[in-house]
């Protein structure tokens, strides 16, 4: 396990503490933002969305690069048909079922087994993506 | 508007946050998590789109990461969750055509709700604002509609 690795996982156990803490590994909380009778996920993507912004738009002005290597670059996609279709679809299936990729494996971790079928779900979906529309 | 109060909710994204900003000061890298399902595909299938050097390249990490996220949410049950072990009410058969929606939907449009969503806007790309207001509009639309034919939760 290289040192890359190694703060991969740390950041990972960190992103499933707080998605359990923030109650989003429970597809009944994103359910119940979407169902609009609880707003709290917003609040929990700001927070978040803050935290982030600092680390990508202020520390680079501090620090050269990063500490083990590699270099700051913000995260930029293209705008294109397939974006906003693409968002349609997770839009779609998110509403139906209340998992996301990364609140899945949260819901993983806090014994929701079911999630299984749902991550499998995942792995197929995206595989049918890349085979036929890729 | 939060039943069941604000402060779960802002700690909860502080500590993402957290977690995101320490991968990114350290390593430069966005952690974010719907890749997974593309890039761990490229060990077992050999087509192009997934033989992609982005994903060989982050293919390993993200597996580390997933796997952080899993035990993460595993300690905040043995410490300090309310609630213990839980189990959803949400039906199989929603978790799958919702999970195959999930799985298609985020790899043809680059993100989910933390590629687009935090890591997304956090860098001020247009791109992800649209994909989150999209997203969301249409979860909700999906959401309503479940509920207006009467499947709960």
């Amino acid at each position: 396990m290289n040192n890359r690795n190694i703060v991969l996982f740390i950041g990972g156990l960190t992103f499933g503490f707080g998605l359990a803490w923030g109650g989003m590994s429970k597809p009944e909380v994103v359910l119940s933002f979407l169902q609009l009778k609880d707003y709290g996920l917003v609040l929990l993507m700001g927070a978040a969305t803050v935290t982030t912004f600092v680390a990508i738009n202020i520390v680079p002005r501090f620090v050269k690069e990063p500490l083990l290597g590699g270099e700051f670059k913000p995260r930029t996609r293209t705008l294109n048909r397939n974006t906003i279709i693409g968002a349609i679809i997770f839009g779609l299936g998110w509403g139906l079922s209340g998992q996301c990729p990364g609140s899945a494996l949260a819901s993983l971790g806090i014994g929701n087994l079911p999630v299984l079928i749902g991550i499998a779900a995942m792995f197929a979906g995206s595989y049918a993506m890349g085979r036929f529309f890729g | 508007m939060f039943p069941l109060g604000i402060w779960p909710y802002i700690i909860g994204g502080l500590i993402i946050g957290v977690g995101v900003s320490f991968v990114y000061i350290l390593t430069g890298i966005h952690s974010t998590q719907s890749s997974l399902f593309s890039t761990t595909m490229s060990y077992f299938s050999k087509i192009p789109y997934f033989q992609r050097k982005t994903y060989l390249d982050s293919r390993e990490w993200r597996l580390y990461f997933a796997a952080g996220v899993i035990l993460g949410a595993v300690i905040y049950t043995l410490t300090v969750s309310p609630d213990g072990w839980w189990t959803t009410s949400v039906q199989p058969w929603r978790l799958v055509i919702g999970g195959l929606l999930v799985g298609f939907g985020t790899r043809l449009s680059s993100g989910c709700t933390s590629g687009h969503g935090i890591s997304g806007i956090a860098s001020l790309s247009t791109t992800s604002l649209f994909a989150v207001i999209t997203f969301i509009l249409f979860g909700i639309i999906s959401a309503q509609i479940v509920t207006f034919l009467g499947v709960v939760p």
